[in-house]
């Protein structure tokens, strides 16, 4: 269905990991040896490449994978990635929110006594393009890792991260203020490649339209 | 000490431009023999002028400022300059006007997504010619120069600009959408495009001919599966086609048709191309019909034209090369 359509297909390793595994599964792709090996991450025999959600963009790009899933959260971070999105496969749902210290008013207080907001986040993009929108002057802090530790030792007033059950917002005391976007698995394909394997890649399409099919 | 070159820019150094320099002299031999004409125009030109076709100037980036105070820019296409050209200099000469230059372009770049500030393009310009015999020239052109340059798996995708907006306007779309709406095709971002197609609470069928043009493409057979006004919206790609074959059967056998191709610049008024090799993951270039520009410098024409990345081409070549 992948590699004998002579499709390659890029897959998030992380918490999309799974899901995408048995979707991929129900397509009839054997990814048992994919499941078996964490370090090795070219699967040539079955037409999957392993990587970081995150990169998934970059090599559906630049074509090094034809089609590829990742998240929405992702693919608005990376807005300038030129690559189509083919469907939302509904799974992997989280919320892209601005999360802060439980206390009154954690942004409207910096905003009135300094004009501005300071945020940490993983989603510069993302956090710059609603405050913006929003007509908020936020100062953008952006950090690789445990984003949830900035509010807590005064590096920033708030963060922008995403959330699946908002359990690690509780326990480092934060609360999410607002909701900017929610986010699914998507399947995005390359440009070139859309146009010549779209029939291969159609069938993949409308194979993981209906997952029971 | 290594001197650092902006990004988006490279040297070329013999070997590179020595092949270069051949790839070249092969498009530029069937360039000529189909009739066209070589043509230079200044890399920098009055921003001013470049934005009378085209109010991003084609996305130019680049800009300084002359002695007088006058804002000059890099230009970042080959087309709008040719179109001035043409009024300036070829006012009144016998139509059409056939016309090719080999140019660097300049255009902005996004960190860390190997694009190219500074690119040479091969383009072609054919104006006075109409649709579909103006498209279907330049069509047969660019595949066979490609083919004279040994690619071999190259296609040509052929969309049409003026598709999407009638099919909005016809299914009573309401104006404030519509941009929305051509965006999300433009991007090709399909939930959006089907999430914001069913909030208007459309009939089915006005639903799914809003939504097939961002799946409908393949071969000819794919202008038959155009049903409804998209039916009429196709009538002029299956002339190209059929005078394409009528012209050279096997390189017609290259042509896909893509409902949903929408190119950048806001010129093209009909018939838009790309060009792809599966070799390269991006299109090794692209083009489209523009009436309306040349009359914005003060000749009304139609017109059509393509532009080749030179440098994509070679990628391309060079592929053909290894797999023997």
């Amino acid at each position: 269905m992948i590699a004998d359509a002579g499709l390659t297909i890029a897959v998030p390793r992380g918490a999309l990991f799974k899901e995408t595994l048995d979707r991929l599964d129900a397509l009839g792709v054997d990814t048992r040896e994919v499941r078996a090996n964490d370090r090795k991450l070219v699967f040539p025999d079955v037409g999957i490449v392993t990587m970081r959600p995150s990169d998934v963009p970059t090599y559906v790009e630049h074509g090094a994978a034809d089609i590829g899933i990742t998240g929405k959260d992702v693919l608005l971070e990376q807005a300038h990635r030129r690559v189509y999105e083919l469907l939302d496969l509904g799974f992997g749902y989280c919320r892209m929110v601005v999360a802060a210290r439980a206390g009154d008013d954690p942004l409207g207080e910096p905003l009135r006594r300094s004009g501005i907001v300071r945020i940490a986040t993983k989603y510069p993009r993302i956090a710059t393009d609603y405050f913006t929108g929003t007509g908020r002057q936020a100062e953008i802090v952006e950090v690789k890792g445990s984003v949830e530790i900035a509010p807590l030792i005064g590096l920033t007033d708030a963060i922008v991260d995403l959330t699946a059950t908002g359990t690690t917002l509780t326990e480092n005391n934060l609360v999410e203020v607002e909701q900017i976007a929610e986010a699914t698995a998507r399947l995005i394909a390359n440009p070139v490649s859309h146009k010549l394997k779209a029939r291969e890649i159609d069938q993949v399409v409308a194979r993981m339209r209906t997952p029971a099919a | 000490m290594i001197h650092p070159l902006p990004p988006g820019t490279r040297d070329v150094l013999p070997d590179e431009a020595r092949e270069l320099r051949q790839l070249g002299g092969r498009l530029r031999a069937v360039f000529e023999r189909d009739g066209y004409g070589e043509i230079q125009t200044p890399a920098l030109e009055y921003e001013d002028v470049l934005r009378l076709g085209d109010d991003r100037a084609a996305g130019a980036a680049f800009r300084l400022f002359d002695d007088q105070g006058r804002v000059l820019v890099l230009r970042a296409d080959g087309t709008i300059p040719a179109a001035r050209l043409v009024a300036n200099r070829f006012a009144d000469a016998p139509l059409p006007l056939r016309l090719f230059y080999f140019a660097h372009a300049y255009r902005a770049v996004e960190r860390g997504a190997a694009q190219s500030r500074e690119f040479l393009q091969a383009g072609l310009e054919l104006m006075g010619s109409d649709a579909p015999e103006g498209d279907a020239e330049i069509v047969a052109v660019v595949l066979e120069a490609l083919s004279s340059a040994g690619l071999r798996r190259h296609r040509i995708g052929l969309g049409d600009a003026s598709i999407y907006p009638l099919l909005l306007a016809q299914s009573g779309v309401p104006e404030a959408e519509r941009a929305t709406l051509l965006a999300h095709l433009q991007r090709r971002d399909l939930p959006a495009l089907q999430a914001d197609v069913d909030r208007l609470g459309l009939s089915a069928a006005t639903r799914d001919m809003l939504l097939a043009p961002a799946t409908l493409r393949g071969g000819p057979e794919v202008l038959e599966r155009a049903t409804g006004p998209l039916a009429v919206a196709v009538e002029n790609l299956r002339r190209i086609h059929e005078l394409v074959s009528e012209r050279n059967g096997a390189e017609a056998d290259r042509m896909i048709f893509d409902l949903g191709l929408a190119r950048e610049m806001s010129y093209y008024t009909g018939t838009v191309f790309e060009v792809y090799d599966p070799a390269v993951g991006y299109a090794l270039g692209g083009g489209g019909r523009y009436d309306d520009l040349c009359g914005k410098f003060g000749r009304p024409l139609p017109a059509c034209g393509l532009a080749l990345d030179v440098q994509r081409v070679h990628m391309a070549q060079l592929e053909e090369e290894r797999l023997g």
